[in-house]
C-alpha cells in the first residue's frame, strides 16, 4: 500500500491540518465571480422594496400620501406604520433591549430613518414610486450632541414619557437610557486623590460604520401552501434571526427557515435586525409572493448600524516612578434615536470594561452613560468584540497621556505595567479573568524587530532637522500593547435577548471516509469553510480537502450565535475540535474491534490508530470509517457523527504588539505611513495565511478609521458622509505595507489553544496609528487630540501648535 | 441609486446629436463617459428624459499632435491622453494631470471633453486647460464656433457652451522645448477630488522667466487663471521673492468653500503649498 511508505510527516502534510497555509477552498468561487449573494437570488414572481426616508433628522410626520405613487403601473403596495400597526409590527424589539420603530410612527428620529416601504414588480418602478410618497413633515429641534441631550428639554423618545426604568436600570433624564459601572467608584477616586501623578483627557472615539462591500438585504418568500417562510438575508446571526422573526411574527419557528448565503463583509453590521427585514417579511405574507430589498450605499451608511462614538474622559494615577496605581473612567455613549447596540444583554456597553488593557492596574472604576439623540441606531462591533476597540484606544492613549505627564518612554511605561506572566490567570480590577498571556516576550520582541532605539534617535534627527529649517516633515513613533476579550461568550454570563452564546459543530463521516460537517456559525469572509476543516482534519485525520462545510442554513445547520466578536474559533472551534473528538472516541473503539486488541492498547497517530508498541498494526480513519457503517461490531451502533454544542468556560484574551512609524507633512496635514509592524498573539495558529490575511484586512480598516473614516452630522442632523467620496475607505494606493509577526501563548481552556484574531488589527490598529500622529507633535506640547486624523484636523494641530509660522 | 427613466439615443455624427438636442431642448443631455452625468442621475440631481449617447461618433474621437497645436477629439479618455506618447512627448502637462485623476477604471471611461464641459469646479482638466491657453470647438445647429478655456466658464455647472451646443475638439498650443511645468495635486485618497490643485507653465530665456501660466483647480466655482500670479514670475529670476509674490498673488483671487475637506483657512493655506511646489517643479524643469 503506498499508506505504508509514506513518512508521519508526509501524512500530516496530507491532512492540509492546524498549521498549515492552505489556500482558501472559498477563493474559487468568488474568483471566478461564482459566489451567490443576496442580490444573486432571483424568484418567480419576486417583487422589490424600497423605502422612503426622512430627509429630516427630528420632525413630526403630519401625513403621509400614496395616492401618486399607487397610481404608477407596477406598484403593488406602499406600506406605512398604520398599515404594520395591526399586525403589531410597526415596532420591533432591539437587540439592547429597547424599541425602534420599523416605520416612522407619527415622528423620525434621525435623517434617512424609515418612513414608508414600496413594493413593486420591478426594482425601477419601486424607486420611481417611493419618490411620489408624498409626506408632510413638521421639522422639531434637532439634538447632535450627547452632552447637550442630557440637558435639553426637547424630548426625543415621546413613547417613553415616564418611563424612569430602563432595560438596564434607571433613567436619569428623558433622552438618558443607561448607566452601567464596574470596579470601585469610591476606592479609585481615592487612589486618584492621594497620587503622585494623576493624567486627566478626554479621549473621543469618533462615530464611523462598518461600512462591508456588500450592503445588508433580504428576500423574504412566504410559501402560503405549505405556510413555511424562507429568508434569504446577510445576516451574521441566522439562528437568532429566527428566534426573533418567530418571537416578533408569531410563526412558529419550525416553519421559518433563515439562510445567510455567501455574504460579502459583515463587519457587525449585519448582526441586528433591520426595518427592511421585517417589511419583506410582511410584504411577502400579505402579497404571498417574494420580496426582495436590498439598500443602496448612502442607505447602508445613514441608516444601518453605525459603530463607536464614545466620549471617554479619563484619569490614571501613578507613582512617580511610573507605576499605575487607578484608572477612572466616564464614558457618554451616543446611541442615536434608538439603542440598536448588539451588546450580550448584561453589557449594555459591551465589555468596556476591558479598558485596564494589557496593565496590571490594582483600582479601577468605568461608568457608562447611553444617550438618545437625532442619529442613526447601532453601536455595533465594527470589527472588534463589543466595545473592545474603544476600550482599547482609550487605555492606549492614556498611556501615552500618561508618559508625558511622567516624561517617561512610553515603551518604558508600558514595560513596567504589563500583567506579568507569572500573574495569569490574572483578575482585573474592572472584573474580568485573563486567560493567559506573556506580554513582556511579545514586547520585546516588537521593539527589537523594529530597532526602537534607533528609531527613536532617528527621530530625535528629524526633529532636529525640522526646528533648523531642513525640513518640514515630522516623525512619529505609535506604539500600542493591547488585549483583546473575545469569544462571547460563558452562558452563565453571557446572552443576546435571552439566547445564550455557545456554538455548535456537526460533523458527520461518510462510509468512505470524507466528510460533512456544519457550524452554527457564518463566514462573511473569514475563509471557515478553510480552517474548520483544518481543524476537524488534526482532530480525526481525514484530510481537510476531503471535507465539506457548510454554514448559515437554519434548516439544516445546528443552532448557533454566529459570526462576530471574533467568536467563530473561540466558541465553534471549540465546538468543532469537541465534535472530532468524540468521532475520534468511537473510532477508537472500532479501530480496537478491527484489531482486536482493547480499546487502551490503540492510539491516536496522524491518521489512524494505532497498536501501542506495533505501530505496524493499524487501521487507517478510512477504514474505520468504512467498517462503522457496513460491519456489524458489537455494543456499538453504525453510523460515524457527532455534534457537540461547547458553551465556553472563559472568554479567550488575544493580544498583540504594533509599531507604526508615519511622517507628517505639517504644511498639508499629509501623513505617510512608512513602517507598520504588527505582532499578533492569538494562541495556537490554525492557518497561518487565514491570520495574515484576516490582519491585513484588520489594519487597513484601522488605518481607515484612524486617518480619515467618520460618520459626521452637522448640526441640522444631516449626514455630511454619506458616500464614497467622503467616507475614506483605503484603496490599494492609499494601504501601506504590513510586517506580521507573532508569539504563541495558546489560551488554556480552549481544547486547540486557539483565541480568534479577525478583530485585533482593528483594535490594536486605531490606537497605533493615532500614537504615531500625536508622537509626531508631542515635542511640541500636545497631549490629545480627535481622530480622524485627516489632512484638515493633522493640519489644524500644526496650525495651533504654532507650526505654520 | 436608481436613475429615473430615459430615453437612450446613440447617433453616429454630430449634425444628428445636435438635432436631437434641438427637438428636446433641457429634457435633453449629452453622454460621454458618464463618469460625473450618470452618478447624478442616480442621485436623481439629473432628471433627464432623453440621453444621447456620443460613444459613437468618430468625428469627435482621435489625437493629432502638429508643430504648433495639439487637437484632441472630445471623446477622447483620459487613459488615452496618458497613453498617447506623442501628446506626452509635445504637452507632458497633460499626461502629468490626468494621471492624477481618478483611477485607471474612471480614465478608461472618462472623456476629456466631458471633464471640461461638466462644469464641475472639481474637475482637473478645466484648470489644465487654461494653463494651456486650450480653444474650445463647440458645434451648434448654426456651425462651429471656438472659445477659450479662459473664457468659458461661468460658474459651477455654467459655461459658455448653449445647452444645445456640442464640445466637439480642443485645441491646445504646443508649448515651446524647454517650458517647464508641474501638476500638483492634494487630494485625500485615490479617487477624490483635490483639495488644491495648479497646473504650471515656465518658459526661461536664460536666467530670466519669459513666460508663465498658472491656474488653480477646486478652490473657487470656477477653476482660477491666475494671471497676476504668472505676471509675479515673468521678468524674474524665479528667486524666492518671486515666487512668493506668484503665490500669495494666486491666494488674493482663489475662493474656496468649506466642506469635508476643510474650511476655508486651510484650503487658502493648502493651495499655496500646492502651488508653490507646483512652481517649484516646473522651475526644475524649464530651461
Ligand atoms: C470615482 C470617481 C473619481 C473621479 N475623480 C476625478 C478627479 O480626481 N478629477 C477629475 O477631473 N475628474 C474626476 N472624476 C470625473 C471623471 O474624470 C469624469 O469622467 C469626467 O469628469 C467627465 O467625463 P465623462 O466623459 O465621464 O462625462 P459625462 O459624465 O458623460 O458628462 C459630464 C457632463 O458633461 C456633458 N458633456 C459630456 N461630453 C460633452 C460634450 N462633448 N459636449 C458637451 N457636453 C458634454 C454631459 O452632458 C454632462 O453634463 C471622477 C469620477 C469618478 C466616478
Amino acid at each position: 500500500m503506498k499508506d505504508e511508505v509514506q513518512t508521519p510527516a508526509e501524512r500530516t502534510a496530507n491532512l492540509k491540518g492546524m498549521g498549515t497555509s492552505r489556500k482558501r477552498v472559498e477563493d474559487v468561487r468568488f474568483t471566478q465571480g461564482r459566489g451567490n449573494y443576496v442580490d444573486d437570488i432571483k424568484m418567480d414572481g419576486m417583487l422589490y422594496g424600497d423605502f422612503v426616508r426622512s430627509p429630516y433628522a427630528h420632525a413630526r410626520v403630519v401625513s403621509v400620501n400614496k395616492e401618486a405613487a399607487l397610481a404608477i403601473p407596477g406598484v403593488v403596495a406602499v406600506l406605512t406604520a398604520e398599515d404594520l400597526e395591526p399586525l403589531g409590527l410597526h415596532w420591533m424589539p432591539t437587540l439592547a433591549g429597547d424599541k425602534q420603530m420599523v416605520l416612522a410612527d407619527g415622528k423620525v428620529l434621525f435623517q434617512g430613518q424609515e418612513v414608508a416601504y414600496v413594493v413593486a414588480d420591478d426594482r425601477y418602478v419601486a424607486a420611481d414610486a417611493a419618490e411620489l410618497v408624498e409626506v408632510e413633515y413638521e421639522e422639531l429641534p434637532v439634538v447632535v450632541d450627547p452632552f447637550e441631550a442630557l440637558k435639553t428639554d426637547v424630548v426625543l423618545r415621546e413613547d417613553l414619557a415616564g418611563q424612569t426604568e430602563g432595560a438596564h436600570g434607571p433613567r436619569k433624564h428623558h433622552n438618558h437610557i443607561f448607566t452601567w459601572e464596574a470596579g470601585e467608584k469610591d476606592a479609585t477616586e481615592a487612589v486618584i486623590a492621594g497620587a503622585d501623578v494623576v493624567a486627566e483627557e478626554m479621549v473621543y472615539y469618533h462615530r464611523t460604520h462598518p461600512c462591508p462591500l456588500e450592503t445588508c438585504g433580504c428576500v423574504a418568500s412566504m410559501d402560503k401552501v405549505t405556510g413555511k417562510l424562507t429568508l434569504y438575508g446577510t445576516f451574521q446571526a441566522p439562528h437568532a434571526i429566527r428566534t426573533v422573526v418567530s418571537l416578533i411574527s408569531g410563526i412558529a419557528e419550525h416553519n421559518i427557515r433563515v439562510i445567510s448565503p455567501d455574504i460579502g463583509g459583515g463587519f457587525g453590521n449585519k448582526v441586528g435586525a433591520y426595518p427592511g427585514y421585517v417589511c419583506s417579511v410582511v410584504a411577502s405574507i400579505v402579497t404571498g409572493k417574494p420580496v426582495k430589498w436590498i439598500e443602496d450605499r448612502m442607505e447602508n451608511l445613514m441608516s444601518t448600524a453605525f459603530a463607536r462614538d464614545y466620549w471617554m474622559q479619563g484619569k490614571i494615577a501613578a507613582t512617580s516612578e511610573g507605576k499605575i496605581t487607578g484608572l477612572w473612567c466616564h464614558t457618554t455613549a451616543d446611541h442615536g434615536g434608538f439603542d440598536a447596540c448588539a451588546d450580550p444583554t448584561k453589557f449594555p456597553a459591551g465589555f468596556m470594561n476591558i479598558c485596564t488593557g494589557s496593565y496590571d492596574i490594582p483600582t479601577a472604576y468605568l461608568a457608562v452613560d447611553g444617550v438618545y439623540t437625532n442619529k442613526a441606531p447601532g453601536g455595533v462591533a465594527y470589527r472588534c468584540s463589543f466595545r473592545v476597540t474603544e476600550a482599547a484606544y482609550f487605555i492606549e492613549r492614556m498611556i501615552e497621556v500618561l508618559a508625558i505627564k511622567l516624561n517617561m518612554d512610553a515603551a518604558e511605561l508600558r514595560r513596567i505595567n504589563f500583567i506579568r506572566k507569572d500573574q495569569f490567570p490574572y483578575q482585573s480590577a474592572l472584573g474580568w479573568e485573563y486567560d493567559s498571556g506573556d506580554y513582556h516576550t511579545a514586547w520585546d520582541k516588537a521593539m527589537n524587530a523594529v530597532g526602537y532605539d534607533d528609531l527613536r534617535a532617528e527621530q530625535a534627527q528629524q526633529l532636529e532637522d525640522f526646528n533648523a529649517g531642513k525640513t518640514r516633515k515630522l516623525m512619529g513613533i505609535g506604539l500600542t500593547h493591547f488585549t483583546e476579550i473575545v469569544g462571547a461568550g460563558p452562558v452563565k454570563n453571557c446572552d443576546i435577548l435571552g439566547l445564550g452564546m455557545f456554538d455548535s459543530c456537526e460533523i458527520r463521516i461518510h462510509p468512505t471516509g470524507s466528510a460533512l460537517a456544519r457550524l452554527g456559525t457564518i463566514s462573511q469572509g473569514q475563509g471557515h469553510a478553510t480552517t474548520f476543516a483544518q481543524i476537524i482534519a488534526s482532530e480525526i485525520g481525514i484530510p481537510a480537502d476531503d471535507i465539506t462545510l457548510e454554514e448559515g442554513d437554519t434548516d439544516t445547520a445546528p443552532y448557533g450565535l454566529g459570526t462576530y466578536g471574533s467568536r467563530s474559533t473561540p466558541v465553534a472551534g471549540a465546538a468543532t475540535a469537541m465534535a472530532g473528538r468524540k468521532i475520534r472516541a468511537k473510532a477508537q473503539m472500532i479501530a480496537a474491534y478491527l484489531l482486536e486488541v482493547h480499546d487502551d492498547d490503540v492510539e491516536f497517530d496522524i491518521d489512524r490508530f494505532v497498536v501501542k508498541g506495533a505501530p505496524e498494526r493499524f487501521k487507517t480513519m478510512k477504514e474505520i470509517a468504512f467498517a462503522a457503517y457496513n460491519q456489524a461490531i458489537p455494543g456499538i451502533e453504525p453510523g460515524l457523527e457527532a455534534v457537540s454544542y461547547y458553551d465556553p468556560p472563559n472568554m479567550t484574551y488575544p493580544f498583540g504588539a504594533y509599531v507604526c512609524v508615519l511622517d507628517i507633512d505639517v504644511d498639508t496635514g499629509e501623513a505617510e505611513v512608512r513602517q507598520f509592524y504588527a505582532l499578533d498573539d492569538c494562541g495556537t495558529r490554525i492557518n497561518p495565511m487565514i491570520i495574515e490575511g484576516q490582519v491585513h484586512g484588520g489594519l487597513t480598516e484601522a488605518l481607515a478609521i484612524a486617518m480619515g473614516q467618520e460618520i459626521a452630522y452637522d448640526e441640522m442632523g444631516n449626514v455630511k458622509t454619506g458616500t464614497l467620496m467622503d467616507f475614506f475607505w483605503p484603496t490599494a494606493w492609499e494601504t501601506p505595507n504590513y510586517q506580521t509577526d507573532h508569539t504563541t501563548t495558546p489560551s488554556p481552556h480552549h481544547p486547540i489553544g486557539a483565541k480568534g484574531v479577525g478583530e485585533s488589527p482593528n483594535v490594536g490598529g486605531v490606537p497605533c496609528f493615532s500614537n504615531a500622529v500625536h508622537d509626531a507633535f508631542k515635542s511640541f506640547g500636545l497631549t490629545q487630540t480627535h481622530m480622524p486624523h485627516d489632512h484638515w484636523r493633522i493640519w489644524k494641530t500644526a496650525n495651533g501648535l504654532g507650526l505654520h509660522g | 441609486m436608481i436613475p429615473a427613466g430615459f430615453e437612450y439615443h446613440r447617433p453616429a455624427d454630430v449634425a444628428s446629436a445636435i438635432s436631437i438636442l434641438k427637438q428636446h431642448g433641457d429634457e435633453a443631455r449629452v453622454v460621454a463617459g458618464g463618469h460625473s452625468l450618470i452618478p447624478m442621475m442616480k442621485l436623481r440631481m439629473a432628471d433627464l428624459a432623453h440621453l444621447v449617447d456620443l460613444q459613437d461618433i468618430g468625428e469627435m474621437k482621435g489625437i493629432q499632435v502638429g508643430a504648433d497645436t495639439a487637437v484632441l477629439g472630445a471623446m477622447v479618455t483620459q487613459h488615452e491622453m496618458i497613453t498617447h506618447e506623442g501628446l506626452a512627448a509635445a504637452i507632458p502637462l497633460i499626461r502629468e494631470a490626468a494621471l492624477q485623476i481618478a483611477d485607471p477604471q474612471v480614465r478608461y471611461v472618462g472623456t476629456v471633453g466631458g471633464n471640461v464641459a461638466n462644469g464641475d469646479p472639481g474637475n482637473d482638466m478645466p484648470g489644465l486647460m487654461q494653463c494651456l491657453d486650450a480653444q474650445f470647438e463647440l458645434a451648434g445647429a448654426d456651425g462651429s464656433r471656438t472659445v477659450a478655456a479662459r473664457d468659458f466658464y461661468e460658474a459651477a455647472y455654467f459655461t459658455a457652451r448653449d445647452d444645445e451646443e456640442i464640445l466637439t475638439r480642443i485645441h491646445i498650443p504646443v508649448p515651446s522645448a524647454g517650458t517647464g511645468y508641474a501638476y500638483e495635486k492634494q487630494k485625500r485618497k485615490i479617487g477624490d477630488y483635490a483639495t488644491a490643485a495648479s497646473a504650471v507653465l515656465i518658459t526661461m530665456d536664460g536666467g530670466t522667466c519669459a513666460s508663465a501660466s498658472i491656474a488653480m483647480t477646486n478652490l473657487a466655482d470656477t477653476p482660477i487663471w491666475a494671471e497676476a500670479a504668472a505676471a509675479a514670475l515673468v521678468g524674474t529670476s524665479l528667486d524666492e521673492a518671486a515666487r512668493a509674490a506668484a503665490v500669495a498673488a494666486a491666494i488674493d483671487v482663489i475662493d474656496p468653500v468649506s466642506d469635508n475637506r476643510g474650511p476655508v483657512d486651510f484650503k487658502k493655506h493648502v493651495a499655496g503649498v500646492i502651488l508653490r511646489r507646483a512652481i517649484d517643479r516646473a522651475a526644475s524643469r524649464a530651461s
